[in-house]
């Protein structure tokens, strides 16, 4: 039988294009013949700001990007300047760097299981996250004060040592999330309709997946075992014990898993970073050359200066941040301001992916698909 | 005891001594049908009422329930623990702009909540309530019931076409093939029920549940049919348009699907309609398959006490069922259209078409005389 196309706009302004995302679906019934995407509405042009600002100033902005995950934003910012500029941070740092890292690891996917469950229509989910993520918040405002941009990694170390009561409280939240994981699967994994809807959906194949430029969890739904924390060690990863948590049936309900198994790994993590780090708060500037700042109460940051100039140069600098690889290419010119900078991010790359895994299937089957790429538009339109 | 409320309302006139000097003066007045239009009106609008109250407690118990299943407070500010939000949530959408689009077609655009509206009220007219608290006896009550309820759709698609909005139209469609899919399996297996009854009417259906098996198993259909109850159910719930059912609107996907153009009281109508239907389908699961008002033993009460008894133990049960309704939505994902397409025809009709074969065979062969 011969049907007319339809052409829909979903977004930019739609419940589940998780921001302002447009696809341009054009439809036969409810089967999606081609799948088109439009970015761009949140252009904000961070990159271009990053050259006018100096290494120290640009930090904030990273927290913007993906606003679900600040800390990753700034850590792999920070870490290309730190190699840039060949500085050295404290051991005690590190480990507290790991702890917001895979923290937040924890409460992306957190943020994700939810939205996914909200775009299939169960709001339960959203709720129960958000509660375990506001936990994780609280954290976080006692180490920055911030709830969303939260900002604290920056070069040289973190902005200040981890105030008193910290670990207690970080113990409870892990050994609470232990719990809590449980009762998501009880409550989603073995669902036969969530099942009915994941399953089989979204699949395409792991060259496909390669080839897309995909990272992260999605990737790793597709059976790749890509994860730069083993690929390329930084910080102080290779002293601690994980795997890497892969999946092969490459469609939705395998991407799905991936986050549930990663979120057990990052708690694993933690136990481990709490157990590990060193008690003594030593400081590092000898490289430098550059004197602590009098009056500086804590002594887990480098005390480094506002300002200062990297040699001239250029650096990629990658690590697994939540939503997959994510890179700053920076090219220094000496001066005090970086001359580029250029912002490789997960969910741009692994968005890129979605026509060729709908096509054929039907919106509902997009939105399930979707969710488990994990987007978030500030991570997209930079 | 009584046929229905206006025998029970004749009856309370004249307990008091007000029926009969009221209908003599009509009487010497040549219009004594005009004391019969007022107690019809009487009742109609103690219907009406009833109706309106139960709709503005059901969002107020929906929200309360979503939040203790999700670890929230729901309305807890206007009124004692929010009693009163949904007086207040009438009063925002009357103040809201009644918008129509420009390309809208107006007179079907505001007539569809209308007969939206309209329907879900009618259903209330054969439902029994109580013992003798019910509108009318239908001889035809349970075809009327299911009739009705098939009304709704329609209005649907004239409010997703009028719209002029593609996501509403998808709705409107989604609406049509969702309900052709499970009036079958919900008629087949209450045609099962009438296989028992031999009645369609609603107060025989009740009446047929009265008693127990072995002193203390209730005489309730779900015990003789639990394919048929789970069958009724299931479609009953995706009459409703609920989750995991609800693809006419699904907001993650088409927005808001038929009323995403809606606004102010018309918007309302919907939403009045929807807790309208979700409280006279599952009165309906409770008559057929949950003894309706009987209840083991109430023949003991005192007579003057069991229209109350019967209204309290209808209202529970009725409860119990939205309860159920509600806390599937909160625990399931919706199904994709296909998925209930599938389960409607491939699964439900199938199983609802044996169950009567059964039930036939067994009744013919007199197992369950």
């Amino acid at each position: 039988m011969k049907t007319d196309e339809l052409l829909i706009n979903m977004g930019p302004v739609h419940p589940s294009t998780h921001g302002v995302l447009r696809f341009k679906l054009t439809m036969d019934g409810e089967i999606i013949r081609k799948c088109e995407i439009v970015m761009g509405y949140l252009h904000r042009g961070t990159e271009k700001l990053g050259e006018m600002k100096t290494y120290m100033q640009f930090v904030p902005y990273t927290d913007r990007l993906d606003y679900i995950s600040a800390f990753p934003n700034n850590y792999a910012y920070t870490k290309a300047v730190e190699e840039l500029a060949g500085i050295e941070v404290p051991l005690r740092a590190e480990y507290i760097r790991v702890i917001t890292l895979e923290l937040n690891r924890i409460v992306n996917h957190l943020v994700m299981l939810g939205s996914l469950l909200l775009d299939l229509g169960a709001s339960t989910m959203i709720m129960y996250g958000f509660r375990e993520r506001e936990n994780a918040l609280q954290l976080f405002e006692m180490l920055c004060g911030a709830r969303m941009t939260f900002n604290y990694i920056r070069p040289g170390g973190v902005r200040e040592d981890m105030p008193e009561g910290f670990i207690p409280k970080l113990n409870e939240f892990i050994n609470d999330m232990e719990k809590r994981i449980d009762d998501y699967e009880q409550l989603i994994s073995g669902n036969e309709i969530f099942m009915g809807r994941m399953k089989g959906i979204g699949v395409m194949s792991t060259q496909d997946a390669i080839n897309y430029g995909m990272t992260g969890p999605s990737l790793r739904g597709h059976g790749v075992n890509y994860d730069i924390r083993k690929l390329e060690p930084y910080s102080v990863y290779p002293d601690l014990d994980f795997k890497v948590c892969v999946r092969n049936e490459g469609d939705s309900f395998a991407r799905y898993m991936v986050r549930i198994d990663e979120m057990r790994e990052s708690l694993h993590i933690l136990r481990q970073a709490v157990d590990q780090m060193p008690q003594a708060k030593p400081v590092s500037l000898a490289k430098y050359g550059i004197a602590p700042m009098t009056g500086a109460s804590t002594a887990v940051s480098t005390y480094f200066p506002r300002i200062f100039t990297p040699p001239p140069g250029e650096v990629y600098s990658r690590i697994e941040a939540p939503k997959g690889e994510l890179g700053f290419y920076i090219v220094s010119d000496g001066t005090i301001k970086p001359y580029r900078i250029k912002i490789r991010s997960p969910s741009f790359c692994n968005l890129t992916a979605i026509p060729k895994m709908v096509e054929g299937l039907m919106i509902p089957d997009l939105i399930a698909a979707f969710g488990t790429i994990d987007v978030v538009l500030g991570d997209v339109d930079r | 005891m009584f046929a229905n409320a206006y025998e029970l309302i004749v009856f309370t006139l004249n307990y008091i001594g007000i029926y009969e000097p009221v209908n003599n003066t009509f009487k010497t007045l040549g219009i004594e049908y005009v004391l019969r239009i007022i107690i019809v009106l009487v009742e109609i609008a103690i219907l009406f009422v009833f109706a309106l109250l139960t709709i503005m407690f059901l969002t107020w118990m929906e929200r309360k329930v979503v939040a203790m299943v999700q670890a929230r407070y729901g309305p807890m500010v206007t009124g004692p623990r929010g009693l009163l939000q949904p007086v207040m949530d009438g009063v925002k959408l009357i103040g809201k702009e009644d918008i129509i689009p420009a390309k809208a077609d107006r007179w079907v655009f505001t007539l569809a909540p209308f007969l939206v509206f309209i329907p879900a009220l009618l259903i209330f007219i054969p439902l029994p309530f109580g013992e003798s608290l019910i509108i009318s006896d239908l001889s035809v009550g349970l075809l009327y019931l299911i009739a009705i309820s098939a009304v709704s759709p329609i209005a649907i698609l004239l409010a997703g076409w009028a719209s002029n909005n593609k996501y509403s139209l998808m709705g409107a469609m989604r609406a049509v093939a969702q309900d052709i899919s499970y009036t079958i399996p919900l008629a087949i297996s209450a045609i099962a029920i009438v296989l028992f009854t031999g009645s369609l009417s609603t107060v025989e259906i009740v009446t047929a549940q009265n008693g127990t098996w072995f002193g203390f198993i209730p005489k309730w259909f779900i015990f003789l049919q639990p394919l048929g109850f789970v069958l009724f159910l299931i479609a009953s719930i995706a009459e409703m348009g609920r989750i995991p059912f609800d693809f006419q609107e699904s907001e993650q996907e088409l927005v808001a699907g038929f009323f995403t153009e809606y606004s102010g009281m018309k918007f309302a109508m919907f939403f009045l309609a929807e807790y309208a239907h979700l409280f006279s389908v599952s009165a309906i699961v409770v008559t057929l398959f949950l003894g309706g008002w009987s209840f083991p033993y109430i023949s003991l009460l005192p007579a003057a006490l069991v229209p109350l008894v019967s209204l309290g133990v209808f209202l529970v049960k009725t409860y119990a069922v939205i309860f159920f309704a509600m806390w599937l939505r909160d625990t399931v994902p919706r199904v994709r259209i296909d998925q209930l397409l599938s389960l409607g025809w491939k699964i439900m009709i199938p199983l609802a078409l044996l169950n009567l074969l059964v039930t036939g065979f067994l009744l013919t062969v007199g197992v369950f005389q």
